[in-house]
């Protein structure tokens, strides 16, 4: 059936992290996914497509989608927060830490224009 | 998903004598320098008809993985006439590649533009040419195909947070399905298996498969981290995916969860049905790895050469591109892409994340529209006319290489 109000996507049941598919407000939102579904409390924000944690992750600790690591908490988790390059980080690209959080444009390449004679 | 109705699911294809028949019949003006380029689309539009295409190489100097690309795309089973265009002074042969053609029983001819009074001659003589062959093309006998007998690509390009939870999941659906049914699927883009070399070794059909497997995914690592690029981009980020490992996890979920039967490089037909791991990106060499994939049109290409009939890409973003060749299935796992590009986009498998279908149902309704694509319904690419192709120089073992000291 189709549903309806913010909601979230979690892949499997072993996963930290959900797929907001609607923009969730601060405040209840629906989890759902394996069947499963239940209300929960986002404590910001959370851009559609993005991760909301639905369990706590500490400092260090690996985030968890799909059932697999993708990537490690750089900052303590609560659940309900948003999760993103602010907060975690590639075990591999250790470029992508430097990005906007918002844009994901690069802050590490210069684009000054050399200077005119 | 009922596998029995899928079983007798059958279209005509284009008989190409002992080789995998075809679900076009195209005519392929290839030019053989960048110099006959102009020449080879004057031949290909003038001749105005849908199924004559151009693709070519623009180097002078030749190189062993283009010259691979354009004979592996001169006798792919859609094609049945090639005219090789050549300037003249070019390193890349025009009569050798019509020879190759000729010789899988392809119509094929060449014309060198120096030799043939410059341009406008050169036009003439090739339109004269091309409409030759359609009329031949005509004639090309019909024979029976089902799913056993398709090679399927896929990629993803623009990728969002749908497509590793809806896209890509509904294409790895339909490539159980075609694995099971004795098809071959190929699936690519090893640059985005960054963390899951446990993941792809657990898939690996043999103790050979999973070598080449290994052996790859570490060359695409090392290249990762010598060039300090991941296959991730600004846009991704923006979209919610935070790490190459999480756009990974969604750009495997296309390869369904059958056994990897091994690794094929450009232009390596498989050789046996199954699931494979196509490797595009460049093995390392004196000049250090070149370029990855430049853009979504090589990846398509390089799947194309494998002699796949058709291909799916899938995008969460939107993607509006074609191919020469084959044609591409554009999938979107996102509702809103799909709706705001309906005159582009072949499939909305954005569906299941509304809650209104579920994925067995939905890589069910993929298979179909397939199904309906080999017997010669045109994908929204192919009405429009989107016929890009891309072939770079590149360096590329011919195998997956396992080097002698490695065991």
């Amino acid at each position: 059936m189709k549903k309806q109000g913010a909601r979230a996507f979690q892949i499997t049941s072993g996963d930290n992290v959900a797929t907001a598919l609607t923009v969730i407000p601060e405040g209840t939102f629906l989890l759902f996914g394996g069947g499963q579904e239940e209300l929960r409390e986002a404590a910001e924000e959370i851009p559609r497509g993005h991760k909301v944690a639905v369990r706590p992750v500490g400092k260090g600790e690996p985030v968890i989608k799909y059932g697999v690591s993708i990537g490690e908490a750089t900052a303590d988790i609560r659940p309900g927060q948003w999760v993103h390059l602010h907060c975690m980080k590639s075990c591999y690209d250790e470029r992508s830490s430097g990005l906007d959080i918002h844009t994901g444009i690069p802050a590490d390449i210069p684009y000054g224009l050399p200077e005119d004679n | 998903m009922d596998l029995q109705e899928w079983k007798e699911m059958s279209w005509l294809g284009y008989r190409r004598g002992n080789g995998s028949p075809g679900i076009r019949n195209k005519v392929l003006v290839v030019y053989t320098v960048e110099c006959a380029s102009h020449v080879a689309r004057e031949i290909a539009g003038q001749a105005g008809h849908p199924d004559v295409e151009v693709i070519g190489f623009g180097g002078c100097t030749d190189n062993a993985y283009a010259i691979h690309m354009l004979l592996s795309l001169v006798t792919h089973p859609n094609v049945g006439a090639v005219l090789a265009v050549g300037l003249g002074c070019e390193y890349t042969r025009a009569e050798r590649l019509a020879e190759a053609a000729q010789e899988r029983g392809r119509e094929a001819a060449y014309l060198m533009i120096q030799e043939n009074g410059g341009t406008l001659e050169s036009i003439r003589r090739g339109v004269e040419t091309v409409h030759r062959m359609l009329e031949k093309l005509k004639d090309t006998p019909r024979t029976p195909m089902g799913f056993r007998d398709l090679v399927v690509g896929a990629e993803c390009g623009g990728s969002d947070f749908t497509s590793g939870l809806a896209g890509n999941v509904v294409v790895g659906k339909f490539y159980d399905m075609l694995e099971e049914l004795g098809g071959t699927p190929v699936f690519e883009e090893i640059v985005e298996a960054v963390g899951l070399k446990a993941l792809l070794l657990e898939r690996a059909a043999d103790e050979k498969a999973g070598r080449e497997l290994a052996w790859t995914y570490d060359k695409a690592l090392d290249y990762c981290r010598s060039v300090r690029q991941y296959s991730v981009s600004p846009g991704n980020f923006a979209g919610g995916l935070t790490t190459i490992e999480e756009k990974s996890m969604g750009a495997f979920a296309k390869s369904g969860t059958k056994p990897i039967k091994g690794v094929l490089k450009a232009a390596m037909v498989p050789p046996a049905k199954g699931l494979w791991l196509l490797d595009s990106t460049p093995d390392p060499h004196f000049m250090q790895f070149g370029i990855t994939n430049p853009n979504d049109n090589e990846g398509l290409m390089a799947l194309i050469s494998c002699g796949c009939h058709l291909t799916i890409l899938v995008t969460g973003r939107g993607n509006v591109t074609g191919s020469a060749v084959a044609p591409v299935v554009k999938v979107t796992g996102n509702h809103e892409t799909f709706t705001k590009l309906e005159g582009d986009m072949d499939f909305d498998a954005g569906l299941v994340l509304e809650g209104e279908a579920t994925l067995e149902e939905t890589a069910t309704r993929l298979g179909k529209y397939i199904g309906s694509v080999c017997g010669g319904r045109r994908t929204k690419g192919e009405v429009l006319g989107h016929k890009e192709f891309c072939i770079p120089y590149k360096y590329q073992e011919k195998e997956a290489a396992i080097r002698p000291c490695e065991g």
